[in-house]
């Protein structure tokens, strides 16, 4: 909580005008401000969403805005690069994905939730606020704020400089450029290891997704072992059984 | 900079936050991956943060990486998805206990 409320004292003093960049920054200091304090918000609901609307479609759709919104702050994070691989990859093709899933197998709405864990939910809640004020203070904490690293150790040479990607991003080729440099040079043996995980992650799709004839193929469990089909119909939902009435003795 | 890094930071924290509260809170096992993806989206977003901090593009690479190895982690896990409700006819993540003692 005290991350939380340091963050509010930080918006109070950037809105009185104490954190702004003063001189020729000034303007494009400004810019970045009130995107990030629209995007922000925007960004905080949509994950927000997420996790409580009950419709599973609604909440992937919240989730592309949620996808959109990070794209945004890579821009203003000087990683343009990132950016649009942000918005091809992430809110283009991996939601579709998840969309296509979501309609092919008609499982868009939740069942109401049982509690096999008693609290759990409560449990939950409580657990991710004390990640969040450990986070925000162990984290976000040392950039926050007047005494922050990168005014503090960044002066005295005993930290990150904190210089922003200006200087970077204007080398040969611009922010594309350089991050296509180290993909190649420093990190080629990283890149090559990934093309074979996508390779592999693409066959193991299609071993997975393959039209299986008989149901114990999706299974290690024998076929004799398993609960025997009553003739002309489905094998009953563990659900199901769970639910009906015991019989009487 | 005139945004402080602290606020991306934050902002990441919060994200991150929602998403293990989301996988935690949640039954339905797709909601629960998208989760995972909002989590990786705030892990990405403070390397990103990080680069910016320290001038330097390895952060972005990293986050690259990150992303190319969340393409995977979909494609899978999916199929899983897909499998498991062929199998049990729902995707509740509770239904899943055939390792349950």
């Amino acid at each position: 909580m005290s991350g939380a409320l340091a963050v509010l004292a930080s918006i109070v003093a950037q809105v009185g005008g104490q954190g702004l960049d003063t001189g020729a920054t000034a303007s494009s200091g400004t810019a970045e401000f009130v995107v990030f304090v629209i995007v922000a918000p925007i960004s905080l609901g949509a994950a927000l969403a997420v996790i409580f609307l009950r419709n599973a479609v609604h909440a992937a759709l919240m989730l592309v805005v949620n996808f959109f919104t990070i794209a945004v702050l890579y821009a203003l994070l000087e990683a343009q690069f990132l950016a649009v691989v942000q918005v091809i990859v992430y809110a283009g093709a991996i939601m579709v994905l998840f969309l296509f899933m979501l309609m092919l197998l008609g499982v868009d709405r939740e069942l109401a939730f049982r509690d096999r864990l008693r609290g759990q939910k409560a449990a939950a809640v409580l657990l991710g606020a004390v990640l969040l004020g450990v986070l925000a203070v162990g984290v976000a904490g040392n950039y926050l704020g007047t005494e922050s690293a990168c005014t503090g150790a960044a002066a005295t040479g005993d930290g990150p400089p904190c210089a922003g990607l200006a200087t970077v991003n204007e080398g040969e080729g611009g922010n594309v450029g350089g991050i296509g440099a180290l993909l190649f040079t420093e990190y080629v043996w990283p890149f090559e290891i990934t093309s074979v995980l996508l390779v592999i992650a693409a066959l193991g799709a299609m071993v997975l997704g393959r039209k299986t004839e008989d149901e114990s193929d999706l299974t290690d469990t024998p076929r004799r072992d398993r609960v025997p089909v009553p003739a002309g119909g489905e094998p009953p939902h563990r659900r199901e059984l769970e639910a009906s009435p015991p019989e009487e003795p | 900079m005139a945004v402080p890094a602290g606020w991306y930071l934050a902002l990441a924290a919060a994200l991150f936050v929602i998403g293990v509260v989301g996988v935690l809170i949640r039954r339905n096992l797709i909601v629960m991956f998208m989760c995972v993806e909002l989590m990786l989206n705030s892990v990405n977003l403070t390397l990103v943060t990080f680069s910016r901090i320290n001038g330097n593009l390895e952060g972005q690479v990293l986050s690259f990486f990150v992303m190319v190895v969340a393409a995977a982690e979909v494609t899978v896990g999916l199929a899983l998805i897909v499998n498991l409700f062929r199998l049990k006819a729902s995707i509740d993540a509770d239904d899943v206990d055939a390792l349950r003692a």
